[in-house]
Parts: C-alpha cells; structure tokens; sequence
C-alpha cells in the first residue's frame, strides 16, 4: 500500500490529567475518504484536537506526508495542507461570510478554490456574502465553515460532526457536496453520528470507544450492524 | 470665554482624549486587556521624544519618525515576552502586570529624569489662533482634533478594511479556531500592542505640546482614556472619539461653572452616563 497521506501511530492524548485517548492508530491514504464513528465522549474531537497541536501529543505520533508533524505549530498546519471543518461551525461573528472566506484564503495556501468558487459550490453563500456569517441558518454557516476550509486549499480536511444540528435536507446538501470536494483531490476524515451515511460516503472506517480503537478497515467490510454494535462499544 | 466657545474647545479637547483612547480600545478590542500602564506608556513615549528632540534638534512634530517606530516596537515586546504569558480566562493577570509596569515607569522615569515638569516647545504653533465665527480657535488643538480623526479613520480602515484587521477581529472572536485557520495569535497580538504604542507615542507628543508632564502624569491620561472608551461604547473606535468630545465638553462647560469644576464634571458625566448606559453610548461590542 502506498505512503499514507497522514497517519496517527500509537497516539495517546487528554486534558491535563485526563487521558482520553490511548494508543490511537489510523491511516488516511491520498485522496480517500476516512469515517471516524463513536459515541459521545469516545475521543472523537480529542483527536482532532491532538492532531491539530491543540492537545499535546508526541512529535512522531502524527506524520503528514511521511514527515512527523507534532513540533509544527497548529496556525502552520492549513499552510502545510491540513483544515478543519469544527464542531459547531465556530465562524468569526465579527467577519461576513465573504471575510471568513476570505481570511482563511489569505492563511491558507493558493489553489483552485477561492471563494467565488465556493459561491458556485454554494449559491446561496454568494447572496449572503455581506452578512455576518453567524446569522445565517445551520446548514448556511455549515456551508460557510465548509467553504472556509476549502479556501485554503488543503490536502486534508478533518470535519467534525458533519451534519450535527442540521435539517435533514441541508445534510443531503452538505453531502452533495462531499465528492466534488474529494474529486478536487482533498482528502478527509469525517465524524458523523450516522453510520450507515458515512459507511456509504467512506472508502474506510474507525470506531472508537472510550478513547480507543475498537474496529478499523475498508467501509465495505463492514455491515451497519457491526458498527453500530462496536459504536455502542457492544 | 462664552458657552459657544466653551463648547468648541471642548470639542477640540475631546480629540486629544480620544487619542488616549484609541490605543486602550484597540488592544481591549482585540485581546479583553485592560492596561493599567497605558497613560505610562504615554508618558515614557512623552520622556522619548524629549530625548529625541534635545539629541537630535528636530521638531517634535518629526521626532514622531523615530518614536512612533520606537514605541511600537516596544508594544510589540512587551506583548510578546511577557503580557502574552498573562493572557487567558482570568483577566486579573495582564491588569496586575500592566500595574507593575506602571509602577516600574513611574519610578524610573523620576529615577532618570526627576520630578520636574517638562514640556516639548512646538513653536508659536503653541499659541497661533484663528478666528472663526468671532471665537478664538487654537491652532494646535484643532490640529489634534484632526489629527484624532484621521487616527480613529486610520484605525477603522485597519479594522474593517484590511487583511490583519481580518485576523484582528477573528482572533478576537475565537483565538483557537483563528490558529486552526492559520492565524498566528501571539503575532497578531503583538501586532495590536504595537499599533496601540505607535498610537500612544502621537498622543505623547500632542500633550507634550500641548501641556507639562511629569512622571507621575499617566494615571490622569488613563482615566481619561477609560471615560472616553466607556463613555462612546466599547469595541466602538468613532464611538471613542464621541466620548472623547463628551468629556472634553463636559470639563470646559465645568470650568465655565468653577475652574476648580472642570476635571469633577467630566467625571460626573462620565458616571451618569455608566448609570443611565452601562455599555456606553455607541456599544459595538458584546
């Protein structure tokens, strides 16, 4: 199998005294979709969180590309070509949407996406473009937060709970979305609640429980049920 | 002098205040930090600038050239090798090293230079007039108010209108996720501190002409300062240079009552106003 695009080996991370992840392995292969699943409290966002230098974790226990990346410092990452798409969105409430865009765009690398390119990806972002970004609708500033790590022109995008909160037709957006955003050559590690979605959206998968993996490999080697059972650590 | 005129000077005060202010409403803005050391810092830029002048003979007004640089260089240190160290969820840590600053300026600036009042010499800039309208109108305060407004429309174009007032405003908002876009915090931090000092060192060196100063002259800087951001609104920066002109009307209007009236008023102004609206007159920020 080719060099992973980018791999976490062994990694164990937490909150002060509080360890929640242990020994933590994936792989995320160039141009591939990974879905993360699990319950509430399984580790999900901590690892995002470590990933991205926000908690701590050993130099060699991320590697991007073959290189590791634990001494590079989180505001570095979207130049190497790793995003995130946070939980909640968390948009700037002081920016419109075109500034969120554009912010990032002016952080990140340059690239094909741009943020007229997102207003056609997303039309009704390009008619909201003046509006303060955090008075759109969920599924708007979803958008906004997609299109906001688009910009930079990464090579990874970590989403965190994808569709959390959003109407259920704004989620069929979103996911409209997700192979143009592979086809560009991005690829991405996806947290969503909903297992067979991201079963379906996937070309492999990892459960964690309590912070470890409990089940890892090809999408297609797993049933709907097997993966609820291990997200239910059953 | 009659109320008209009273008003007018008030006004053109009110500039100056604003100026003060600018500095504490950007860095309060931008990072929740009070400075307790900020009329201080005016002070020391006020104690540069004197060096500068009497070493090199230039203008005050073109000693700017070295001190501006100066102290944003300076804001940007202190920023980055200490203040930064103190920021976080408590906002008690920056306040009581901004304090000890304040103290270490005092004490050192009277340590090098004494108690003596000093005072930079603008020229007959100091006392040219115009009359407008039958009122005498000084030139070197309307020059202040002017040089107020290009400040704050300077500072608005920053904020609004540029790349770093972009990360200025996201880093205010959310510092983590502004990192996750590639913002370096600690940076744009500094940056804030420094465009804050570059801003200190021209209100320095207005009131230096404009006034005698000594180095226990800063704390009266900051509580004027502190009126006139709360006065207009915090996060407000044209909100700032309308609670500069409040108080500065409400201190000339006070003096027409009572010379000794006119620092009371523009406190007792500035609290009715905290009484009737909290978040000032112009609030822009949550």
């Amino acid at each position: 199998m080719a060099e992973p695009l980018l791999s976490v080996k062994d990694l164990s991370s937490g909150y002060g005294d509080f360890q929640a992840l242990f020994g933590v392995s994936l792989e995320l292969q160039e141009n591939a979709i990974l879905g993360l699943v699990g319950a509430n409290g399984a580790g999900k966002s901590t690892l995002f969180k470590a990933i991205l230098g926000l908690l701590p974790r050993a130099r060699d226990m991320v590697n991007f590309r073959g290189k590791p990346i634990g001494n590079v410092k989180t505001e570095d990452l979207s130049r190497l070509g790793i995003v995130m798409v946070p939980e909640g969105r968390k948009l700037f409430r002081s920016l419109s949407v075109e500034e969120n865009l554009q912010l990032a765009a002016e952080y990140g690398r340059k690239g094909e996406w741009t943020p007229d390119r997102v207003f056609e990806l997303f039309p009704i972002l390009g008619q909201r473009r003046r509006q303060a970004a955090t008075s759109l609708s969920g599924g708007q500033q979803q958008m906004v937060a997609i299109g906001r790590a688009l910009v930079a022109n990464p090579d990874v995008i970590l989403f965190d709970e994808i569709s959390l909160g959003l109407a259920p037709i704004v989620v069929n957006d979103v996911y409209a979305a997700m192979p143009q955003i592979n086809a560009s050559g991005i690829s991405a590690i996806v947290v969503e609640q909903d297992v067979d979605r991201v079963r379906k959206l996937s070309h492999s998968l990892v459960c964690l429980n309590e912070g470890r993996v409990v089940l890892s490999g090809p999408s297609q080697d797993f049933t709907k049920a097997q993966l609820t059972a291990a997200y239910f650590g059953e | 002098m009659g109320i008209a005129e009273a008003i007018v000077q008030g006004v053109l005060l009110g500039g100056l205040y604003a100026i003060f202010a600018a500095g504490l409403s950007l860095v309060f803005g931008v990072m929740r930090l009070v400075n307790i050391a900020h009329g201080d810092f005016i002070v020391l830029a006020a104690y540069i600038a004197l060096m500068v002048v009497s070493l090199t003979g230039l203008h005050p007004f073109a000693s700017l050239l070295i001190v501006v640089p100066l102290m944003a260089l300076i804001g940007y240190g202190l920023q980055r090798f200490v203040l930064e160290r103190t920021l976080g969820e408590d906002l008690l840590p920056p306040i009581l090293v901004t304090f000890g600053c304040a103290v270490i300026i005092q004490n050192a600036l009277s340590a090098l230079f004494s108690t003596d009042a000093q005072r930079l010499s603008a020229g007959s800039i100091e006392t040219d007039s115009l009359q407008v309208a039958g009122l005498s109108i000084g030139v070197l305060p309307l020059l202040t108010f002017a040089i107020a407004v290009a400040i704050i429309a300077a500072l608005e174009f920053v904020f609004f209108r540029s790349r770093i007032g972009r990360a200025f405003r996201a880093t205010s908002d959310d510092p983590e996720t502004a990192q996750i876009v590639g913002v370096s915090t600690k940076h744009v931090f500094g940056l804030a501190m420094a465009l804050s000092f570059g801003v200190m060192a021209i209100a320095a060196v207005l009131l230096a002409a404009r006034s005698s100063f000594d180095p226990f002259s800063g704390p009266a800087r900051l509580i004027y300062g502190f009126e006139a951001v709360i006065i207009g609104g915090l996060g407000n920066l044209w909100g700032t240079l309308a609670g500069g002109i409040v108080l500065g009307i409400a201190q000339t209007l006070g003096a027409q009552i009572s010379p000794s009236f006119q620092i009371l008023a523009g406190h007792l102004v500035f609290f009715v106003v905290l009484a009737l609206k909290p978040r000032g007159l112009f609030p822009r920020m949550d």
